[in-house]
């Protein structure tokens, strides 16, 4: 078990490292946008007496170098600023919408990670025939469109022909939990369609992969039946990648929600996100990708984690 | 019967039906035995019958163009759920009526001196703020203020340069000095930014809280997401039928029209044009198409080589097919335009000047003429301008082939087009908001001078009588100057107008209004939520 602990650790202060990197590139990469806030803020209207005012109100007057460091001292305190646009909190601003997201995320996956697995078992036990080439057909097509594609098409059915669940999720504080499920039905569903291509080719892949080993050969030939050679002898063998694949699509889950939500007007994060780098809105961009990075970072570490302690080989690298 | 007879007849009538008391039939039946056409029956009927408001409902709204970083400061108000939300639950000096004029708001009553150097506001005693407060002279003086002196970050502070002094008199009235004569400044007062909020007590306005005294109060609200607004029971205008107004910030265009056609919500703004012919197919949605003041511009720099030359300026103005613009570009909903900034729907429309044609061999002659054949110009555009922006400026290009020109169409990024591009490059496109009057719109962008004058055009003349209209309160004198105006810069100016886009919004057929929409802003000038209300 010490083992593991010391390469939990080690991955994390890797993950921290990488976490830096990635503020540096973030910031300097918002900064290098085209265009000015204080103009993005003002618009079209601005005076230049007005863009001076507004710039030294928000402190852009001081070079970059020293606003990077003020911020990510701030940052390692769960201090993100003040969004230079409204002068409130950020973590006030992301904190309540970054709930919404993972709730949407929680919902997708919920639904996804079973199916994907168990229509990947099916797949694998009926591989090569007609069953198998359907199921792939069908949710690489899935796969292959973008996100909003598949949710108009989802509004499309649902909402304006069969009128079965609101084209819009439009969620208030005091929705009843059902209520929630049903108006964020169609937004998860479009993620669940997304998703699930990727982790059920993966099962698959790494299930057939273990069918050709000898053990699985012998427990045949024992007369063991097929959906328990694989449930008792081949799954626990396959999980390592299969956690990994999960945890990408976890992670994406969280993170490429922003066209799903602008279509369906689900008011989470990637939409603050969207808003904020169209207003030059830095201390929430920043914060936001953050947030993706640490999310990609820790999924990442868990996945590894994971697909050790399920493979005891991998606990002793030579 | 005589004429005054059947007029008092149909009074009667229209009355009755109001009031709900006699049915379509009867109405029919009676109105066409007393001589009307069963056509015009049924339009009195619908103006009639329909047209009786009534209190009750919930109104959902999608709106466009609402973000996380909007904010209560009404000095840095600019997305449109901003502009929206300060209709509804704040209020202004003055306001502009369905049919386009000048109405009071917050101020009963105005006058000026002969100059129109002074004015003096007297303010509604019925106005009220969200908590109870009466509105005062201070209360004014301190939301006006909140858009000048050097400190100010307002976007409207532009507006306010000319105010040397507002003063309280302490009769609940107020008098603003001008530096010079405006005779349009109750017009002014209608700008969304100039929004009357309660004072401090050190001449500072309390904008954080979000009370005001428009017709709605707010419950809740969460910007880039939406606002929960009931009735201000004590307001001191007419209207407010709704007990509720939901505003919901849908940015996405489709998102927006879906929730329309499914119901989820009431009325919706902005819609695409491109799909207004199969929305309006649907019964169960009516489609509000208003000619507005919006502008597309297309304006060249008159100092630069080869616009420098009037008649180089004129042959590109005929060298656009306007009509073909709106009809392919805005699928026919707009106002041409005649290369003067003046739209039908802003007030002291000049009426008699000609409309420029497109007319390709007169543009030859005049390149002819300024020895400038087969020219040669660069254009800039970006997608964010307007829908369809960059086909606009490739169809614009298209028909200047006829007369032997060659526009190169530069498609620049989104990002940083008004630092980087407008008042930057030679010839670019440029988009414009409603502006209330001929006179801002001039004195914004038409005078020498003014910051934005996006063309670098000077001219004497039309200065001269800018200045001289500013000034003026004999209403057909300053129809007059403005028509001389608008003339000179049809002839001389250096800014290609090709069309005024409409405003097109939707709405629930239960949803009823007046017919008609002020040309100001969105959904009815954004004051929707008192003017509009359900069908039973």
């Amino acid at each position: 078990m010490g083992d593991i602990l010391s390469l939990v650790a080690k991955r994390l202060g890797l993950g921290l490292f990488i976490l830096f990197v990635i503020s540096v590139i973030i910031f300097f990469m918002v900064e290098a946008l085209p265009g000015d806030i204080a103009q993005a803020v003002l618009g079209q209207g601005a005076t230049p007496e007005n863009l001076a005012a507004l710039r030294k109100e928000m402190g852009l007057d001081q070079p970059a170098i020293v606003r990077y460091f003020e911020w990510l001292v701030g940052a390692l305190t769960f201090d993100f600023g003040t969004s230079v646009v409204t002068g409130n909190s950020v973590a006030a601003i992301i904190g309540d919408r970054f709930t919404k997201t993972l709730f949407l995320a929680a919902y997708a996956a919920v639904i996804a990670v079973p199916v994907a697995i168990i229509l990947g078992i099916i797949v694998a036990l009926l591989r090569n025939t007609i069953f198998d080439r359907v199921a792939n057909v069908v949710t690489l097509s899935f796969i292959s469109s973008p996100e909003f594609f598949l949710g108009y098409i989802l509004i499309l059915y649902f909402a304006v022909q069969w009128g079965m669940f609101p084209a819009i999720s439009s969620v208030r504080e005091g929705m009843g939990f059902f209520e929630l499920l049903e108006r964020t039905f169609l937004p998860a569903l479009t993620l669940v369609l997304v998703v699930v291509a990727h982790m059920m080719r993966m099962t698959r892949a790494a299930i057939i992969n273990l069918l050709a080993s000898p053990y699985i050969e012998m427990a045949k030939l024992k007369g063991v039946p097929p959906w328990k050679v694989i449930v008792r002898h081949a799954l626990p063998n396959a999980w390592a990648p299969i956690i990994n694949v999960i945890a990408l699509n976890l992670a994406y889950l969280i993170t490429g929600v922003v066209l799903v939500e602008v279509v369906f007007v689900y008011p989470g994060i990637g939409q603050a996100l969207v808003d904020a780098v169209s207003k030059r809105d830095f201390p929430i961009v920043q914060a936001v990708c953050l947030i993706f990075a640490a999310t990609f970072i820790l999924l990442n570490l868990a996945a590894d984690v994971g697909s050790i302690l399920t493979n005891p080989r991998l606990r002793h690298p030579k | 019967m005589s004429n005054s007879e059947k007029d008092y007849m149909m009074d009667r009538l229209a009355a009755e039906a109001r009031m709900g008391r006699i049915s379509r039939r009867s109405f029919m039946h009676y109105s066409m035995a007393a001589g009307l056409t069963a056509s015009a029956a049924t339009g009195l009927w619908t103006s009639s019958a329909k047209a009786a408001p009534q209190k009750g409902g919930t109104l959902r709204v999608a709106q466009h163009d609402g973000n996380t970083s909007d904010q209560h400061d009404p000095g840095q108000y600019q997305s449109n759920f901003e502009i929206g939300y300060g209709h509804t639950v704040r209020a202004y000096l003055t306001m502009i009526n369905p049919d386009g004029s000048l109405g009071p708001d917050v101020a009963k009553e105005w006058s000026a001196t002969p100059d129109a150097a002074e004015w003096t506001f007297v303010i509604n005693e019925n106005a009220t703020f969200h908590d109870g407060n009466k509105v005062t002279g201070a209360d004014v003086v301190a939301s006006l203020n909140h858009h000048r002196g050097d400190n100010t970050t307002s976007a409207a502070k532009s507006l306010l340069t000319d105010v040397e002094e507002i003063k309280d008199n302490g009769d609940n009235s107020v008098t603003i000095t001008l530096s010079g004569g405006n005779a349009d400044l109750p017009w002014l007062m209608t700008d969304y930014h100039l929004a009357i909020l309660p004072a401090n007590e050190d001449g500072s306005i309390n904008w954080q809280s979000g009370i005001g005294c428009g017709p709605y109060k707010m419950v809740e609200l969460e910007f880039g997401v939406g606002g929960r607004f009931v009735r201000h029971e004590d307001w001191h205008g007419e209207g407010a039928w709704f007990d509720e107004v939901q505003v919901l910030v849908i940015n996405d265009p489709n998102a927006r029209q879906t929730a329309l056609v499914t119901g989820d919500v009431d009325t919706a703004s902005l819609l695409d044009n491109k799909t207004l012919a199969l929305l309006s197919r649907n019964p169960q949605v009516e489609i509000d198409n208003v000619a507005s003041a919006q502008a597309i511009t297309m304006p060249m720099h008159c100092d630069v080589a080869p616009f420098d030359n009037v008649d180089v300026r004129n042959a590109l103005k005929l060298a656009i097919n306007r009509e073909e613009l709106i009809e392919k570009i805005t699928f026919g909903a707009a106002t041409v335009g005649n290369d003067f900034h003046h739209s039908p729907a802003m007030p002291y429309f000049p009426e008699g000047i000609e409309q420029r044609e497109y007319d390709p061999e007169q543009a030859k002659s005049l390149l002819k003429k300024a020895g400038m054949e087969g020219l040669t110009v660069n254009f800039s555009t970006a997608d964010s301008i307007t829908t369809g922006a960059v086909d606009a400026a490739v169809l614009y290009a298209e028909h200047a082939k006829e007369a032997g020109i060659t526009i190169n169409v530069v498609r620049e990024p989104n990002d940083g087009y008004w630092s980087d591009v407008w008042l930057e490059k030679p010839w670019c496109m440029v988009t414009w908001g409603a502006r209330p009057t001929p006179d801002v719109m001039y004195s914004l962008a038409y005078k020498e001078g003014a910051d934005w004058n996006e063309s670098h055009w000077v001219n004497d003349e039309f200065n001269k009588l800018l200045q001289q209209g500013k000034a003026e309160l004999d209403q057909e004198k300053r129809k007059q100057i403005y028509h001389d105006m608008a003339l000179l810069a049809r002839n001389d100016g250096g800014t290609v107008i090709p069309y005024f886009p409409n405003f097109i919004y939707g709405r629930r057929s239960n949803v009823k209004h007046t017919g008609a929409l002020a040309p100001s802003w969105q959904m009815d000038g954004y004051r929707y939520a008192s003017r509009w209300w359900f069908e039973s």
